[in-house]
């Protein structure tokens, strides 16, 4: 399926060529040479380059000789960035050689539209690969962030920046000193500790008060179903310094403010919404029929719930839970204001750190919470498919 | 008899002491400081030594006195009081003394007397600027640069005036926002007399005067709020040169060897140290008195300059402090030429106004 043409592809005229791939030298041109001084330079450079090369290309080499065009374009991007800039040079040269020759012959032989429905426009083609490349530029606005803090905090100094070192790609410039500082350093330990014996027991209570909850209202004869609902919900909804502090004078007057309780009981709070609108989507699709009759083979209703209801709105559960425990995981607010320094979790140290002392160790804890997240989401997406798939929504 | 009056005598006072010494001390403390290096020079010189000698005692130690006083009251009007000790700066120290959220003391039955006969109040002078304030350390804010960023051919900055000089020395500055600190040195370059300083400030037009100075570098200033942002900004290479604590640049030059080097002139001297919140139980209390009385003797408030740049409180402690450490200290005679010592009093009466017109300038 993937690989089939729809469309036969021909080659593309000189007059359509050329322009095209000028154009693209030219945008590449405009961000090298304003980084070496002249954008404008770099503008006219890089637009005749590439269009020059492209009529190498496609009038004296032609197709036959494609491969030997596309390595001679990497060879000599990458020499060409060696010479400009050293090491990394060198990677970004050859990123740009490698595109640029196939980029040529991409638009040269017309295999752009491969792919595409043969009675498209040449408006809608443009507008296919636009939308893919403005779709790509926003996941690379979101993305860059955290792509920036990864190898920062691989730094070998104990600031936030890229040394020479590093950008000369020398294995001096880089070290593990902050992962290292993370794992023995008391405070980091204890935060983490906090943070895993705080996050596990809110998602447990969570899970438990949302599921009910969602069951609870889900049943037609529940009165004030929707006041109920929104009451619950509230907690993602109120802006988290109003919660914090409402709890914080709550939570001191009985006696919970300053203990893993109440830091505890407070993260359940802001975890039960997640579970109980997860939930209450997945029964959505359960089938009622399904508790009667097991009703009517004699089970009870706990049984019912254990044996039939679980297992089918199990899904739903689990990545409630999950948004539940990175709920409390991230949380920082509130945990300022229920807690005190014994029930410190790690966002609070990152906090304090990033506040009082700007050291990479934050972005070593960060590049291992991303870690976190990532597999945390992607058991997610997966139960989520398999939620689908079981439901009969996809093929899968 | 008399032998067996002399038994009970000796028992009863044996009780008594024992009592006195068994009166009931909590086993765990809360204590407030910055955090980073400076709260680590805290638990190297007082807290470890003091858990040392009391193996019971457990410390936790929480990183927020950035927000003292806004908890502190909070933690007031809810009738709980979470924490021990509180570490904070001098100005901080006499608002919550003001607001009866810190409790006031005696120096001569709280501090221990110095280790020169002295006593503690004599020892500690001046520095004791508010009923309820136990001063640590003397720092000073100041300005570092770049070695390498100074132009060719010029000598280094060495003059507080030289940070308004942006044709000598171009580059951009990092400066702290808020007026503090900022003002007088603006007018002490704009042809202030250093006495006058505070009586041109009082005044509309000396406030203009200074904001104005401020005009002519305004472009070229990256403002900063935490301590940690200029030692950023200087290992960057984002500013030329900027001002922080002293402590925090000789951390930068000496621990991290950055290219930078300190320049004292004008420099500005505060003060740190403790306060006890008001309404902690009896025994919590009796603990914290006797941490204080340990943590502010001669020997530890010296201890502490082993780890960190900041001149100690007291004047016995000062011919402790290691001889390499000294020519770190904004105390030491060959940086404290030209100095001044934050004006709690004008501040305390012109800050809110003053605030107000620098905030408004910065937005414009």
């Amino acid at each position: 399926m993937a690989n089939a043409i729809l469309t036969e592809i021909k080659k593309q005229p000189l007059s359509f060529t050329l322009p095209t791939v000028g154009a693209a030298g030219a945008f590449a041109g405009l961000f090298i040479g304003t980084a070496q001084g002249s954008g404008l330079l770099g503008i006219v450079v890089g637009a005749l380059l590439l269009a020059g090369l492209a009529y190498v290309a496609m009038e004296v080499l032609g197709h036959e000789k494609e491969r030997m065009f596309k390595y001679g374009i990497i060879a000599l991007f990458l020499v060409a960035g060696y010479l400009a800039g050293g090491v990394p040079g060198l990677v970004v040269g050859g990123l740009f050689g490698w595109f640029f020759s196939f980029f040529i012959y991409w638009i040269g032989e017309g295999r752009y539209r491969a792919k595409l429905a043969p009675y498209l426009t040449a408006g809608q083609v443009l507008w296919h690969y636009s939308f893919l490349v403005i779709a790509g530029s926003i996941f690379v606005f979101l993305i860059t962030p955290i792509l920036v803090v990864m190898p920062l905090s691989f730094n070998a100094e104990n600031f936030f920046t890229f040394t020479p070192e590093m950008l000369r790609f020398d294995p001096e410039g880089y070290s593990l000193r902050h992962y290292r500082n993370f794992f023995t350093s008391n405070e980091w330990q204890s935060a983490l500790r906090n943070s895993l014996m705080i996050a596990p027991a809110a998602t447990i209570l969570s899970v438990s008060f949302g599921t009910l909850a969602a069951i609870g209202l889900s049943q037609p004869h529940v009165p004030f179903r929707r006041a109920i609902m929104a009451i619950l919900i509230s907690p993602m909804i109120v802006p988290l310094i109003i919660s914090a502090a409402g709890m914080y004078f709550f939570y001191s007057r009985i006696g919970l403010q300053g203990t893993y309780l109440g830091v505890v009981l407070a993260h359940a709070a802001l975890g039960i919404p997640f579970v109980i609108i997860t939930v209450t989507a997945t029964l959505v699709g359960f089938d009622r029929s399904l508790t009667r009759a097991a009703a009517n083979m004699g089970a009870n209703p706990v049984t019912t719930f254990f044996r039939v209801q679980m297992p089918l709105i199990l899904p739903g559960v689990i990545s409630g839970g999950l948004f539940a425990f990175i709920t409390s995981f991230d949380e920082v607010v509130v945990v300022l204001f229920v807690g005190s320094a014994k029930q410190q979790t790690l966002p609070w140290q990152m906090f304090i750190g990033l506040r009082e002392q700007i050291s990479p160790t934050i972005l070593a804890v960060a590049t291992i919470l991303v870690g976190v997240s990532i597999c945390l989401l992607t058991v997610v997406e997966l139960l989520r498919r398999r939620s689908e798939r079981l439901r009969g929504m996809s093929p899968g | 008899m008399i032998f067996k009056k002399t038994l009970m005598a000796t028992t009863a006072l044996t009780v008594a002491a024992s009592g006195a010494f068994a009166q009931d001390m909590a086993d765990s403390m809360t204590i407030v400081s910055w955090g980073g290096a400076y709260q680590s020079s805290q638990q190297k010189a007082y807290s470890e030594p003091y858990v040392a000698m009391h193996p019971d005692v457990s410390v936790t130690w929480d990183e927020s006195s950035n927000e003292a006083v806004a908890k502190l009251r909070a933690m007031n009007e809810a009738g709980n009081i979470t924490w021990d000790l509180v570490d904070v700066v001098a100005a901080d120290a006499i608002r919550l003394c003001d607001e009866g959220l810190a409790m006031e003391y005696d120096p001569e039955e709280l501090l221990a007397p110095g280790d020169d006969g002295s006593s503690a109040e004599d020892d500690f002078g001046d520095l004791i600027v508010s009923d309820c304030y136990i001063p640590q350390i003397v720092y000073s804010t100041t300005f570092g640069y770049r070695t390498d960023m100074v132009p060719e051919g010029v000598e280094p900055p060495s003059q507080i005036c030289d940070v308004f000089d942006v044709e000598k020395y171009p580059g951009k500055r990092a400066l702290e926002k808020r007026p503090i600190n900022n003002m007088e040195w603006a007018l002490l370059c704009d042809g202030v007399a250093k006495d006058d300083v505070y009586d041109v400030l009082e005044t509309a037009e000396g406030q203009d005067q200074a904001l104005a100075k401020l005009d002519t570098i305004k472009d070229d200033v990256i403002w900063w709020s935490a301590g940690a942002d200029t030692p950023q900004l200087l290992a960057d290479g984002e500013v030329f040169m900027g001002s922080t604590y002293n402590g925090r640049l000789y951390s930068v030059i000496v621990e991290q060897e950055q290219p930078v080097a300190m320049m004292w002139d004008a420099q500005v001297f505060d003060l740190d140290g403790w306060i006890i919140p008001t309404g902690l139980p009896e025994d919590r209390l009796a603990r914290v008195k006797d941490f204080v009385k340990f943590a502010t003797d001669t020997t530890r408030l010296a201890d502490q300059a082993k780890y960190i740049s900041y001149g100690p409180a007291r004047a016995s402690s000062a011919p402790l402090v290691p001889e390499d450490m000294k020519q770190h200290m904004p105390t030491d005679p060959a940086n404290a030429g030209n100095t001044f010592l934050y004006n709690y009093s004008f501040w305390a009466d012109y800050r809110d106004d003053i605030d107000a017109k620098f905030q408004s300038w910065l937005a414009k």
